[in-house]
């Protein structure tokens, strides 16, 4: 392998030094001419007369090694230590919709536990005709629903309320994935402990508990708890990973990600909130008045172009550009995304890759012809429920400054004459 | 603990101009609680939500009744999962703790962490203090001036804390600590005790500072007009830019790497003529002390007893909030603990110790099973002022486990 790259590396090189010694003979042409044949044409590679590796030489595969750098990554000033804290998907560098568990961002609140499927419990407690426990194995008797959703948490883009701060899509927008998850309806696990004896529902509540030491809970209107909760115990086709709540999560489509509760353990039937820490002193919106705003659960629409971006530069210089970005939101499905070069004097509408799903990632395109003068690039998405993405001034308007969580404005990128991009805030 | 996401890094960095202007135009309408039909199993259709979305039509599963999966929960099982506790009480056990054995178990249990007023250490959540401070700049948000409901400071610390030891306090002891976060806030004085009776008595002072999510009536309206395509503005102006900040972490790294490595490549090529000399630079820069230490560790390996390794490597979950060993450990709120058995006390570089600490170490104290078990067994009295707020470990075979760890991370 290593001799292969290293082959790899020499010839491209040698290319690249015939290219720029061809020079302003490229320049203007609507196809560049080589200066001379290339090497790893004309040449037979390594690759082409000798072995590759044979199967199982990695029985759980990783991404190829020219990929190391497409991780997570966390910015630890944000929090006291890394077991309470956070990192970031590598979005910038990825495309399509579906989001790789692997690179999949994290948060835990005490550090990311392992539960076997041995040890695995669900409670079903309260208002509830029966009370129930439930083992892995009885999760997988339940009739099974599949579902692509976004999780995002509710901080995203947060550290940017006062200013443009962090210099890359991934850390202003990466607490975000999307995964298609099979498992079973909440519904379904409600009727099977049966509510009649919660009596009216409409002002009743599910308390949902994960089994880590943090016990994060949630308080979920019933409602939402039997409109399309799921437990979910597989995502992408294979099991969750362990930093998403192996083996079973909840997924709450379009809502904030803490609700999603990990390794969930207990549902509880209850007739008020439970105003747990994390659904008061923590994903609370603070107004500039000093009055915050609570059960703020559903993620508005927003978009992001993911490339090019501070960490996704032009490499290429001018012409054919492909602008590309994600657009998502938890009130319904995306319907349109209009993209901007000029900050927003001119806008035209991308190209979505598919039709929006609800409460799940649309990858849109901007096809562009690069003239190679800098760009002040923004994407706005539009949901079917006619929402708009605002601008950060819109929402400052509302907001004030100190709100932290639910920042879902218009992003700016700066692309210089050089093709590097950085974080701006324009007028 | 610290879920607290510090969102402006900025800030910590010292001189950054922030936005300060700005305008609340929230309505204080709020948003009442269905109170439609009862809802029926299969996902009802309510369209008066603005915030609720039906499912897809597709795909979802029924089923029309119980299929007699699972077990029933037994009342005890349901007893020790069923801790939470609701701002009515709802869910309080009985019992009673005071400001001034709460002070104790604090510095005991929290300090270390959340600072002996309760006023956190670095990163760490504040407990206290930030009255008045909501609608200012960077407020400061704590259980007294934030927090609206006292069970949600006594929940979180009985099934919570503390971190790394989670669900270890008795009821009494929640009350007193809890009893010990109101004082030191200034909300009760320092004869106070908290009790399942009196507690719904306690009226945190933020209880009214919220009001229950109004953006479908103060944003929604604004935020769903048509937007402009063409000639929205005259000029465009960049107004602030990330890289004057510069706290955004060193993410080009791996790519620093791969351009040096093809530098080196390059030169190497450029080299190509007088390989030998470059072959010579590669075996000189290759270290030769790995297998030296290797030799050196294989007996003691062979002498530690790897399952109490394994168990004290569990108990230690209670020590790495603030200490770190293995590859790259470096100092946090406590030294790092690589090398610490055979070392001199107080001697790692770079951590500021007690002076009585500081004191031993130079009197030729060294960690071994013994010294550490004593230090262990009750920290304050084995060194008196000793900045680390452990209140040690009761049992003899943790002590045991945590050692034999320790020996571990030592060779």
């Amino acid at each position: 392998m290593t001799a292969n790259s290293n082959d790899m590396k020499s010839s491209r090189r040698a290319f690249l030094r015939g290219a720029l010694a061809a020079g302003g003979a490229v320049a203007g042409a609507t196809a560049a001419r080589a200066a001379g044949p290339d090497p790893l044409i004309t040449e037979v590679q390594s690759w082409a007369s000798g072995l590759g590796a044979p199967v199982d030489a990695t029985p759980y595969g990783l991404p190829i090694q020219f990929e190391s750098d497409v991780i997570r990554r966390n910015v630890e000033w944000l929090t006291a230590d890394t077991i309470s804290s956070i990192n970031f998907t590598p979005i910038h560098a990825l495309d399509g919709t579906i989001t790789p568990q692997g690179c999949a961002f994290e948060r835990h609140h005490s550090g990311a536990i392992e539960l076997s499927k041995k040890d695995y419990r669900l409670m079903i407690n309260g208002l509830v005709d029966r009370e129930l426990v439930f083992t892995y194995e009885d999760l997988e008797r339940f009739p099974r629903e599949q579902h692509v959703y976004f999780c995002e948490c509710a901080a995203n883009t947060g550290m940017e309320w006062a200013g443009a701060q962090l210099n890359g899509a991934q850390f202003t927008h990466g607490m975000i994935h999307n995964m298609e998850y099979t498992g079973v309806s909440l519904r379904t696990l409600l009727t099977e402990a049966g509510l009649d004896a919660a009596g009216d529902l409409s002002d009743k509540w599910v308390y949902v508990e994960g089994a880590d030491a943090s016990s994060n809970g949630r308080s979920i209107p019933m409602e939402k708890a039997l409109d399309d909760v799921l437990v979910a115990f597989k995502a992408n086709g294979e099991a969750l990973r362990m930093e998403h709540g192996y083996p079973a999560r909840l997924v709450v489509p379009g809502w904030e990600g803490n609700m999603w509760v990990k390794w969930l353990r207990r549902i509880e039937v209850a007739d008020a909130p439970v105003e747990s820490r994390e659904e008061t002193s923590k994903y609370t919106d603070t107004l500039a008045d000093g009055t915050s705003r609570k059960w703020t659960w559903v993620m508005d629409a927003k978009s992001v172009i993911t490339s090019p971006s501070p960490q996704s530069p032009i490499r290429h210089g001018k012409g054919p550009l492909v602008i590309t970005g994600l657009a998502w939101s938890g009130r319904g499905a995306i319907t349109r995304v209009d993209v901007t070069v000029d900050g927003g004097k001119t806008w035209q509408p991308a190209r979505l890759a598919a039709p929006g799903q609800k409460m799940a990632l649309a990858r849109f395109y901007f096809d562009h012809n690069w003239d190679g003068e800098e760009m002040l690039l923004q994407a706005r998405a539009h949901d079917e429920t006619g929402y708009v993405q605002p601008t950060k001034d819109q929402l400052r308007e509302v907001r004030g400054l100190n709100s932290i969580y639910h920042n879902n404005c218009i992003q700016t990128w700066w692309v210089k004459p050089n093709g590097e991009a950085e974080n701006v805030e324009i007028s | 603990m610290s879920k607290s996401l510090n969102l402006y890094g900025g800030l910590a960095l010292g001189s950054v101009a922030m936005l300060t202007a700005a305008y609340n135009f929230a309505d204080r309408n709020v948003t009442p609680f269905p109170t439609d039909a009862r809802l029926q199993g299969e996902a009802p259709s309510n369209p008066d939500l603005g915030f609720m979305v039906r499912p897809a039509v597709a795909s979802t599963s029924t089923s029309d009744g119980p299929l007699g999966i699972g077990r029933v929960a037994l009342p005890e099982e349901v007893a020790a999962w069923d801790l939470d506790v609701r701002p009515d009480g709802h869910g309080l056990p009985v019992g009673s703790g005071n400001v001034a054995d709460g002070d104790e178990l604090f510095q005991d249990y929290c300090a270390v962490c959340h600072g002996v007023f309760a006023e956190g250490v670095d990163n760490w959540p504040k407990l206290a203090g930030g009255s008045d401070t909501l609608d200012r700049d960077d407020p400061l948000k704590t259980v007294g001036s934030y927090w609206p409901h006292l069970s949600t400071a006594w929940d979180y610390v009985n099934r919570s804390m503390p971190f790394g030891n989670a669900q270890s306090l008795a009821t009494d002891e929640v009350y007193a600590i809890t009893a010990y976060i109101l004082y030191s806030n200034d909300l009760v004085d320092d004869d106070f005790v908290l009790s399942n009776e009196n507690f719904s008595e306690i009226v945190l002072p933020n209880a009214d500072g919220f009001i229950i999510d109004d953006r479908d009536e103060t944003e929604l309206p604004v935020f769903s007009q048509e937007p402009c395509m063409e000639n929205c503005k005259e000029a465009v102006e960049i107004t602030m830019r990330a890289t004057v900040l510069d706290v955004t972490p060193d993410q080009t790294a791996a790519r620093e790497a791969f351009i040096a490595e093809e530098a080196a490549e390059a030169e190497a090529e450029a080299a190509e003529e007088s390989q030998p000399a470059a072959e010579t630079a590669a075996t000189a820069t290759e270290p030769s002390e790995p297998a030296a230490s290797e030799t050196a560790a294989a007996p003691a390996t062979a002498a530690l007893d790897m399952e109490l390794v394994a168990a004290g490597e569990k108990v230690f979950k209670k020590c790495a909030a603030c200490h770190q060993v293995g590859e790259g450990a470096q100092n946090k709120t406590g030294p790092h603990l690589n090398g610490v058995m055979g070392r001199t006390l107080g001697s790692v570089e770079g951590f500021n110790y007690s002076k009585t600490m500081a004191e031993m170490g130079a009197a030729g104290a060294v960690w071994d099973d013994e010294s550490m078990a004593a230090f262990m067994t009750k920290p304050r009295d084995y060194v008196k002022g000793t900045k680390m707020s452990f209140a040690g470990l009761k049992k003899e075979d943790e002590i045991a486990a945590i050692n034999a760890f320790l020996h571990s991370v030592s060779q």
